[in-house]
């Protein structure tokens, strides 16, 4: 298993440059050159997030998509800085928002409660620190990955209770499936967005991204694709 | 306070889909002077040159060619009852916005019904015992006759190059293509897509438990195609980004490559976008529109006079304007009174997911309407009255698009953490799906009108739908789920996942079924239980043509852009060879 010890340090790595080393931007001609797909995530501003929140989201995310095993984690594939740069441009300004609110509506009629994206975010990872320090006297980022995995756990099936924590119609549901879902957005969209960096996921699963003409090869069935995924920027990987 | 109006034009369309466009061409090449009114942006083919389109997270995650609900959200309730809520999130269906409206993004299978979905209620009240079934199903024939519509089917098969095998040519069975399909007067215009390998799993299977699988009857074209109106369409590429995403390849029949670069050419139309329709203005007797009434993009309330108004905005759109104009009597479900609103149907979908380990589907390289399906469970071809209900479907295995966002895992699979990780390694590609598409029926419970609690940006009331799954639909799900499962093992999968509703489901507003809503202004033969003639000409108001899939009486099982197609191409020679001669309802009663 070389490759889980590889990607372990290669995510320690990244979890103490994020935590060591002063935040600095890219540079302007960096950045105009590769937009989000040049960016080093240790390197990286957060625009939406603070620091105390960035370092949950950092520690969230590599749980969510983990580096061991098979494939990239959320880490090496830079998907915390898609989720910032996502909730900064505005996600979830489509949603239709106006009251009344029923958010204790059946499930089977939807979203119906009166948080943004950013709210929950805000809201969620600052009501998940308050429970992890009064359960385990520490941060998230700094429990134990058992520990970090128990917790998500209980935010997924709301095993915790927001409302006990001053939150009375979020649930911790709500803010888990928000977060796995960019987070799975992120690790599967085109790197532009600033998450598969490189094309890492798609190289692992299989898919050739953008390149979009398959016309000799529709016909080949139950035969592997050849080739390697293509970015919407045109880069290979 | 009005502070603008527009010059004066004959005929003024409200909404630039297929409908809108399809009445765009036709009357314009009348001579008429024809303005469209488009809520959305405009949406140039320059727009979606290659490989733009191929951004999964922008068009199909983030919607990027649709309405926002911000902007266009409807209300749901399940019951009279209840009240309704605001579908604040696009979930079971997604309406598009914008030129092409989603004609521009749809996933290109276009199909007719049956000859028995068209009398459909004939068809009951011959097959059906007195009773059997709910005594609240409100369906209805279709307005005209197989013979008088057909031509206008072929019609658009040949505006959308529809490639695909055909089953019945002028009464002949043909062999590969959907014996069940009614006769043709010519044969699809171009040969099928190919098949990819869930496609050719499927069929092969099916034939051989003894139904009659033909391909997916597609408007991604297969071969280069010039239409009648001599725009031209190129071969599908199979580039994987079809159904929610417009087209990089000029390969998607769509209003844009199919009728608006021709028609934009045409001196004697234009058209204005972000032109948002509050209200269609009528005179103080109500029985003639003096055109209609819009907020422009610097926010301005503009009226645009006209001598004919065309609604042609997606289905819910033209029936909230009918209200929110006064155009017709709202539909009142206790007294049934009224006719605005009513016959309100959506449809189903349900599906099992079929892996295998050791197959390579390669679902990226693939067309939207790519696959194979059969027809031999609907209405007329199966022993519905002994099951006791009424419908059907197609049973279909498709690969709409392959992009990995949103990927299948088998069972047991966790969401989330090194197991999805993995699962995503091991699976993305080795599956495929069986799905179907089913008929809805209406009811007198299920409908249309606006709510009285919810506003959009404008200020103006939202649309409610009252509607749920009534038993005669579950029970077809029922049944259908075992004709699926029973195919899906044959094919001797890994593991497999099935989606299919219980016997007591409600409505899930929040899992894409399709954008398949229809009904609430209905065409029929009386003014007293439909709101438009057969010419889709609103009987109360005679220079209002609404065509759209608001005309259906219920949804089939067939996608229905074939049938909006052909209804509104129906309309609009009527609207030519009898309407500009002599103003006045088409349809005396």
């Amino acid at each position: 298993m070389s490759t889980d010890k590889v990607n372990l340090s290669r995510r320690t790595i990244l979890m103490a440059t994020a935590a060591a080393i002063p935040l600095v931007s890219l540079s302007p001609h960096r950045a105009r050159a590769e937009g989000l797909e040049g960016v080093e995530l240790h390197r990286y501003q957060p625009v939406f997030f603070s620091p105390a929140e960035w370092q949950f989201v950092m520690a969230a995310c590599d749980r969510l998509i983990p580096a061991e095993g098979k494939g990239p984690g959320a880490l090496e594939t830079n998907v915390p800085v898609f989720i910032d740069q996502q909730l900064h441009a505005g996600l979830g300004d489509d949603v239709y928002m106006q009251g009344p609110h029923k958010a204790d509506a059946a499930p089977t009629l939807g979203f119906q409660h009166d948080h943004t994206p950013q709210q929950m975010y805000r809201i969620g990872i600052k009501l998940t620190q308050q429970h992890s320090q009064q359960a385990h006297g520490k941060p998230f980022e700094q429990l134990a990955p058992a520990d970090k995995d128990a917790l998500l756990t209980a935010l997924q099936k709301n095993g915790i209770s927001f409302a006990d924590l001053g939150e009375p119609t979020l649930k911790p549901s709500q803010f888990f499936g928000q977060f796995l879902g960019d987070a799975k957005n992120g690790y599967l969209a085109d790197p532009m967005y600033g998450g598969n960096k490189d094309m890492k996921a798609w190289v692992a699963i299989g898919f050739p991204g953008a390149r979009a003409a398959y016309t000799e090869w529709v016909d080949a069935h139950d035969v592997k694709y050849p080739l390697g995924p293509v970015s919407l920027s045109g880069k290979r990987a | 306070m009005q502070t603008i109006t527009n010059d004066d034009v004959d005929v003024v369309i409200v909404g630039l889909g297929w409908a809108g466009s399809i009445m765009a061409i036709e009357l314009a090449k009348e001579g008429l002077k024809v303005r469209a009114l488009e809520r959305g942006p405009d949406r140039p083919p320059e727009d979606f040159a290659y490989p733009k389109p191929a951004d999964q997270y922008a068009y199909a995650i983030k919607n990027k060619v649709f309405a926002t609900p911000r902007d266009a959200a409807l209300t749901v309730r399940y019951n009279t009852g209840e009240t309704a809520l605001p579908t604040r999130k696009w979930g079971a269906f997604a309406p598009g916005t914008g030129v092409g409206g989603s004609g521009l993004h749809w996933t290109g299978v276009l199909i007719r019904p049956t000859t028995t979905d068209l009398k459909l209620k004939t068809y009951a009240d011959q097959a059906y015992k007195r009773g059997t079934l709910d005594p609240d199903m409100r369906i209805k024939d279709f307005p005209f006759t197989w013979e008088e519509i057909e031509p206008h089917f072929d019609k658009f098969d040949k505006i959308c190059g529809l490639s695909g095998t055909t089953g019945n040519l002028g009464g002949q069975l043909q062999p590969g293509g959907d014996p069940f399909e009614g006769p043709r007067s010519s044969p699809y215009p171009l040969p099928a897509l190919h098949d990819t390998l869930n496609s050719s799993l499927f069929a092969a299977t099916a034939k051989k438990m003894g139904y009659h699988p033909f391909p997916n009857p597609s408007a991604n074209v297969s071969q280069a195609w010039t239409n009648p109106y001599g725009a031209q369409l190129a071969p599908c590429n199979y580039c994987g980004y079809c159904s929610k995403y417009p087209c990089l390849n000029y390969s998607k029949a769509s209003p844009q490559t199919a009728i608006l670069d021709v028609v934009k050419r045409m001196p004697n139309f234009d058209y204005k976008v972000n032109a948002n329709v509050i209200r269609v203005d009528l005179h103080a007797d109500k029985k003639t529109a003096k055109g209609v009434t819009y907020i422009d993009e610097q926010q301005r309330e503009v009226f645009q006079p006209a001598k004919i108004v065309i609604l042609s905005s997606f289905q819910f759109a033209n029936v909230r304007l009918m209200l929110l104009s006064g155009i017709g009597q709202p539909y009142n479900p206790l007294t049934e009174q009224g006719t605005i609103g009513r016959n309100y149907a959506f449809l189903s979908n349900g599906d099992a997911t079929l892996f295998f380990k050791d197959k390579h589907f390669n679902p990226f390289a693939t067309a939207g309407a790519t696959g194979e399906m059969f027809n031999d469970i609907s209405p007329g071809n199966f022993d519905g009255p002994s099951l006791g209900f009424i419908g059907g479907a197609k049973i279909h295995s498709s690969q709409a698009t392959g992009a990995p966002i949103g990927t299948a895992l088998p069972p047991g699979t966790p969401g989330w953490g090194k197991g999805w990780k993995e699962g995503m390694v091991d699976w993305y590609g080795r599956s495929m799906k069986i799905g179907i598409t089913t008929t809805c029926m209406s009811y007198r419970g299920h409908y249309l009108d606006l709510d009285p609690n919810y506003k959009d940006p404008w200020g103006q009331p939202l649309l409610r739908m009252t509607f749920d799954w009534r038993q005669n639909e579950l029970k077809l799900q029922r049944h259908l789920r075992d004709i699926v499962l029973g195919i899906a093992k044959e094919l001797k999968p890994d593991a497999m996942s099935e989606n299919f509703l219980g016997l007591d489901s409600h409505w899930d507003i929040t899992k894409y079924v399709s954008t398949h809503n229809v009904g609430g202004a209905i065409m029929g033969t009386s003014p007293r239980d439909s709101a438009l003639n057969r010419y889709l000409q609103s009987w109360d108001v005679h220079n209002v043509f609404v065509p759209g899939g608001n005309a259906f009486p219920q949804n089939f099982q067939a996608n229905p852009t074939a049938t909006i197609g052909a209804i509104t191409l129906f309309a609009a020679e009527a609207i030519k060879n009898q309407y500009l001669k002599n103003p006045g309802p088409l349809v005396r009663v």
